[in-house]
């Protein structure tokens, strides 16, 4: 999750969003060479106190510096595309899980055999217990097999939400009357936060998105306690 | 063919990926399948034949569509005012 002072991304939970990290990583690299580089030639040229006004033309710098930024730009691209293409793969879902933005609350539905439904309300910070995160935290999270393909299918009852946990690199609108689809694998146990994130009303801060990955046997005894209870 | 269609049932898991409905909105892939469900009900029992085979869509619907919209269609096919042609 979020720490205060934060300047990168959270820690990947999943591996599309460990290869998001490492292409930012990357880009992020070139970006700072090319600034370093650009920093100096300023600094160079303001403190200089040499002036020349008779150059007018000069092929050879004039290539290097068209060619060397194109090969930067294909060394950007051909990860990117990477990337790109690997997130749009075919992918053979073990589980469905149905994620419906309220105002102001999420409900998850898992319909792939008995009915399981519940809502998922942020506990409010005077009932918070000591260790807990403010505003991050749920009363009820939706719980999800490790190391298993899931579908999550996003809509909203109501107005635009939007569900996204940056841990698992997701992030997906809930539009009223549509019925979008996004996939993850959790590839560690642990619980990730993410926050809603599209504006809708009042209390579109405090609807967070809490997803806890289990092994599939805990997924498989919890699924049937809380239809038990239900 | 029913054989197969009852052993496709049996080891379901979840709604399969389904090559009519490749991208991010799968509104159409949950109303196709209840629509299919109930146009194969029909279909089957008028013909008094097992309805079993249908199954496999119900599966799918369920898996697929928020049961807010299930059951607005259900009360809609009810009270006869269901938009969609079954």
């Amino acid at each position: 999750m979020a720490f205060p002072s934060q300047l990168g991304f959270q820690d990947a939970a999943s591996p599309v969003m460990e290869e998001l990290l490492h292409f930012h990583d990357h880009a992020m690299m070139i970006v700072f060479m090319i600034s370093t580089l650009v920093l100096y030639f300023i600094v160079a040229l303001v403190t200089s106190s040499l002036t020349n006004k008779y150059i007018l033309d000069s092929q050879e710098i004039e290539i290097i510096w068209t060619v060397l930024p194109a090969i930067i730009l294909i060394l950007i691209a051909l990860p990117s595309l990477r990337i790109l293409y690997l997130m749009d793969e075919i992918n053979d879902p073990h589980l469905t899980i149905k994620a419906m933005g309220h105002q102001w609350y999420w409900s998850y539905e898992y319909t792939d055999y008995d009915a399981l439904e519940f809502d998922s309300y942020m506990i409010p910070t005077q009932d918070l217990t000591p260790g807990q995160f403010r505003l991050l935290e749920a009363d009820h999270r939706m719980i999800a097999p490790v190391e298993s393909p899931v579908r999550v299918l996003v809509s909203g009852e109501d107005v635009l939400h939007s569900w996204a946990v940056p841990s698992l690199g997701v992030k997906m609108d809930a539009v009223p009357g549509r019925l979008n689809q996004t996939a993850f694998i959790a590839s560690r146990p642990g619980v990730f936060y993410g926050q809603c994130s599209e504006i809708c009303g009042a209390n579109h801060s405090f609807m967070p998105v809490v997803v806890e990955a289990v092994p599939l046997q805990d997924f498989e005894a919890w699924s049937t306690l809380m239809i038990q209870d239900a | 063919m029913a054989d197969t269609v009852e052993t496709k049932i049996q080891n379901y898991r979840t709604a399969p990926f389904d090559a009519r409905f490749p991208n991010t909105n799968q509104t159409r892939n949950c109303y196709q399948n209840y629509l299919d469900f109930h146009r194969c009900t029909k279909a089957l029992s008028t013909k008094d034949q097992d309805v079993a085979p249908c199954d496999w869509y119900q599966r799918v619907y369920k898996s697929l569509c928020p049961t807010s919209w299930v059951g607005k269609w259900d009360e809609q096919i009810e009270g006869g005012s269901f938009a969609g042609k079954i």
